[in-house]
């Protein structure tokens, strides 16, 4: 029954409505291709069986009775940033081994409530910082298409399971490109959507202006039903939003006469490959064959995003991960003279590297004497940024371009020159800065390895991203496909 | 500008990190390295430019001042590593008298 791990939401929804598989059935099919294809992989940090089998049987009793939402019986995997109650929650760190939420955060509560069946807790970046899911305090996941290569990350687990058809969704978190990059080198379609779209209530913080939690699968209409399904004003997030729920609006109208803005920056940016670069403009090609209208924009400050952002992201970390300190929860150095060294011996010991080099980082930059020097001066850069976007959108509805500049890497090839890492980020992070919403699509292979396409488009306007993505789907038949794990 | 050694015991102290041997050579290499990119911004003129925070539109939400449900003290203290009569447990703060 292999073929039940490569279906769409709809395809899947279509037969269990008819009665032809039952979600136990459905669910049972993921988890014996995940006992064959996660030793390879390892996408999966752990897996909630208890969770699955209550939640399916469930999902069984609603569609007899001709119940049931969205989601009922469709398998998800959830990363390991996001508290599920009673299920062990860890942000990929050794510092929240053994950390079970008291309570399930609001985007997963929303798609448990769609009928969504929780497979596990996918790996990730500890604390979600990191381009390649090699910073898990656990183990690295592997690429699907190419097992010695990154699943690109920091969701590189979510991103791994949907490509390798161990789930059929899954969740992720975006702060600098934490959905969209992983999405791109591992061949399937992921979405941030704008600050302030879903509830960040439940989800453990890395950097907080900058954080949102969205989806990945291998359709753009997958992706478009579960933001849609979590999306919404949460009293528990005070930055949650109670704008309309309107992200399918004009899903299935096509891009005939809308207007691509194509920022010449993205196309020059440090590390780019002609690979890449080729396989993006023959996807900007088929949307202008569909009907688009190309223009040339600008976005002047690009070459300071990346140094804005390794100011502001670790300087909110600085602060977010201040509450680890082995007292609440977590690991607990015990053997100790007096607090402030249990405070500092479990904070060495449970954070790695790159978490403490963030934390120092962003220490630094907000200590006395260096604050305006460093972080106002990004606060400010970060303004420069947000206006570059402006003006761009007053001359076209989106912006199009590479989402990651480089296919998926050999693992081990950049963890020494965390630079080099953060380079990843070049085109995705900009987005979080401005607050705006962005999907990567698949649209092709280079070096036999999946390039993604970005689509950034103006804040709460995550129809237009969607819709767009939907015709280049449509218009150029490139799908996301199962990769086939030996 | 290059860190000094100096300076990572500082930060250090602030974050509440310890210093492991090899430590202070490897943030003080690493942080310098990074902080050279990030001098770039100096070259940004910022003088008339307003800094953002955050680019959330809603400010300052309010809500009903409704008591409802929290955490029970056993929730509260299920993760804690040590607990002890219903509170967190920790090493002394201060010296014995």
């Amino acid at each position: 029954m292999s073929e039940l791990t490569e279906l769409t939401i709809a395809e899947a929804t279509r037969l269990l409505r008819l009665h032809s598989i039952s979600a136990t059935e459905l669910v049972t099919a993921h988890v014996e291709h995940i006992a064959r294809v996660d030793p390879q992989v390892k996408a999966f940090l752990r897996f909630t069986p208890e969770l699955y089998e209550q939640q399916a049987e469930e999902a069984d009793r609603k569609l007899k009775r001709e119940q049931g939402g969205v989601l009922t019986g469709i398998p998800i995997a959830i990363k390991d940033v996001l508290c599920v109650k009673g299920v062990e929650t860890t942000a990929g760190s050794q510092i929240l081994r053994g950390f079970k939420p008291p309570y399930t955060g609001t985007a997963v509560g929303r798609l448990f409530d769609e009928g969504a069946v929780m497979l596990g807790v996918t790996n990730c970046d500890e604390f979600a910082m990191g381009s390649s899911t090699e910073n898990s305090g656990y183990f690295p996941t592997h690429n699907p298409w190419d097992l010695d290569r990154v699943p690109g990350g920091s969701s590189g687990g979510s991103a791994a399971a949907v490509a390798a058809g161990e789930a059929m969704i899954a969740l992720g978190t975006d702060t600098g490109g934490s959905i969209r990059q992983p999405a791109a080198v591992c061949g399937v379609v992921g979405m941030k959507p704008t600050y302030g779209r879903v509830s960040r209530y439940g989800l453990i913080a890395f950097a907080s202006s900058l954080d949102q939690i969205g989806p990945f699968a291998r359709s753009v209409e997958d992706v478009a039903l579960v933001l849609e399904a979590m999306a919404g004003h949460d009293p528990l997030d005070a930055t949650s939003s109670d704008r309309p729920n309107d992200v399918r609006r004009d899903f299935d109208k096509g891009v005939k006469g809308m207007r691509l803005g194509l920022p010449r920056e993205y196309f020059d940016v440090e590390g780019m490959e002609p690979g890449v670069n080729a396989t993006v403009r023959a996807a900007i090609k088929a949307l202008e064959e569909a009907g688009a209208e190309i223009v040339d924009v600008t976005l002047p400050h690009t070459d300071y995003g990346l140094a804005a952002y390794y100011i502001i992201a670790p300087a909110e970390c600085s602060s977010n991960l201040a509450r680890f300190d082995g007292v609440k929860y977590g690991l607990s150095v015990q053997d100790v003279d007096n607090i402030t060294d249990m405070y500092m011996r479990t904070r060495r010991q449970g954070f790695g590297t790159e978490v403490r080099r963030r934390i120092m980082l962003g220490t630094y930059a907000l200590s006395t004497g260096y604050y305006d020097a460093y972080y106002l001066k990004a606060q400010k850069v970060r303004t420069l940024i947000k206006r570059d976007f402006d003006d761009a959108f007053a001359k076209c509805d989106a912006i199009v371009s590479a989402t990651s500049p480089v296919v998926a890497f050999p693992i081990g090839s950049r963890t020494e020159d965390p630079l080099s890492m953060y380079l990843c980020d070049v085109l995705t992070l900009g987005g979080n800065l401005a607050g705006l919403p962005g999907i990567s699509v698949p649209c092709g292979m280079s070096q036999g390895l999946p390039v993604g396409l970005q689509v950034l488009a103006p804040q709460w306007r995550e129809d237009v991203a969607l819709r767009i993505a939907r015709a280049y789907e449509v218009a150029s038949g490139v799908k996301a496909e199962v990769a086939s794990v030996a | 500008m290059p860190l000094s050694r100096e300076q990572v015991r500082h930060v250090a102290q602030l974050a509440r990190i310890a210093l492991e041997p090899g430590d202070e050579e490897f943030y003080a290499e690493q942080l310098s390295g990074i902080l050279e990119h990030i001098d770039r911004l100096q070259e940004v003129p910022t003088d008339d430019i307003p800094p953002t925070a955050q680019v959330v539109e809603v400010s300052n939400p309010l809500r009903e001042d409704v008591p409802r449900p929290g955490l029970t003290q056993e929730e509260a203290l299920a993760n804690a590593p040590a607990a002890v009569n219903g509170f967190f447990r920790v090493p002394s703060i201060q010296e014995e008298a």
